[in-house]
């Protein structure tokens, strides 16, 4: 079970309060890119045994949409951060840094 | 004039570890706006009369109550038989901002769970710690209660007092019913 806090209002539920968004930071290419581009960022997704970084909303609380990032494996939430960013915070990827040295994920580490 | 009447007219069940009731009527205005503006703050306090309360808590002064929902959302609880004027009046108040006001009361029914075994009940039902220690009279939660949505709050140590969509009226006194049956109590707090 994934305990979450919603950066937005602060509250902090169990993941039936919120719902899964997919993953994080995909970078949208629409008409007019190439087709490597529109496939990639239409199928290729990540499925990492460890850190990964995904979308949620707190649809049961404030509605909002947010980030956060988790561990695949033991399910700890290493932090949540808000939906307006292209990239973790570099707090919270210091503090992943401290739990899982020498962690990536796409472009991040 | 229609007569208004509550989603449940008034239903109680008391034959558990805690009492159920449909609570009677209550006024119910929903407000959005920025509430880090000052003018905003400015019109709803004077409007309302009630302070503005802090995430997750709600404040209430006499049969008034300001119960905060999201960042940008706020509740305000008043006597049924006065919400038009207090409609009116917090209208004219955020004229002039980016602001909403609309009257919800018959678009949700209200509950109310009392009794020692009161908290039992609804840490049965929401994905919420409901220790003692963490919740308590004053705060204000929104959040599910099995498979629908509601906010709760305390007026004192053994109520809970339930907001829901009066669609789900239903639902809920049943599903409120059958997490406070005889002999149910877990005893976790």
């Amino acid at each position: 079970m994934l305990i979450l806090t919603c950066p937005c209002c602060g509250q902090t539920g169990e993941e039936t309060e919120f719902h899964a968004g997919g993953e994080a930071h995909l970078k949208r290419f629409g008409p007019g890119s190439s087709d490597d581009d529109f496939q990639g960022y239409l199928f290729m997704r990540e499925n990492p045994k460890g850190v990964h970084f995904e979308r949620w909303r707190h649809v049961y609380g404030c509605g909002k949409w947010f980030h956060a990032a988790r561990c695949t494996m033991t399910l700890e939430i290493f932090g949540t951060y808000p939906a307006q960013t292209l990239e973790p915070p570099k707090d919270l990827c210091d503090k992943i840094s401290g739990k899982r040295p020498g962690w990536s994920w796409r472009t991040f580490s | 004039m229609s007569n208004a009447v509550s989603a449940m007219h008034g239903a109680t069940w008391s034959d558990g570890i805690a009492d159920i009731a449909e609570a009677p009527l209550q006024g119910m205005i929903t407000l959005r706006a920025d509430m880090k503006d000052k003018a905003v703050k400015k019109a709803i306090a004077a409007a309302t009369k009630v302070e503005m309360p802090g995430p997750g808590q709600a404040n209430g002064v006499g049969d008034r109550g300001l119960c905060w929902m999201s960042p940008d959302e706020f509740l305000l609880l008043c006597p049924y038989d006065t919400v038009a004027a207090d409609l009116a009046r917090i209208q004219t108040a955020l004229a002039k901002t980016h602001a909403l006001a609309v009257n919800v009361s018959d678009a949700r029914a209200l509950f109310r769970v009392s009794g020692p075994a009161a908290r039992d009940v609804m840490a049965k039902l929401a994905p919420v710690d409901l220790s003692p220690a963490v919740f308590q009279p004053g705060m204000f939660r929104r959040t599910r209660l099995a498979q629908v949505a509601a906010a709760f709050w305390m007026p004192n140590a053994d109520t809970f007092q339930i907001v829901c969509f009066r669609s789900h009226a239903q639902y809920m006194f049943d599903l409120l019913k059958t997490a406070a049956r005889k002999g149910s109590k877990v005893g976790a707090f």
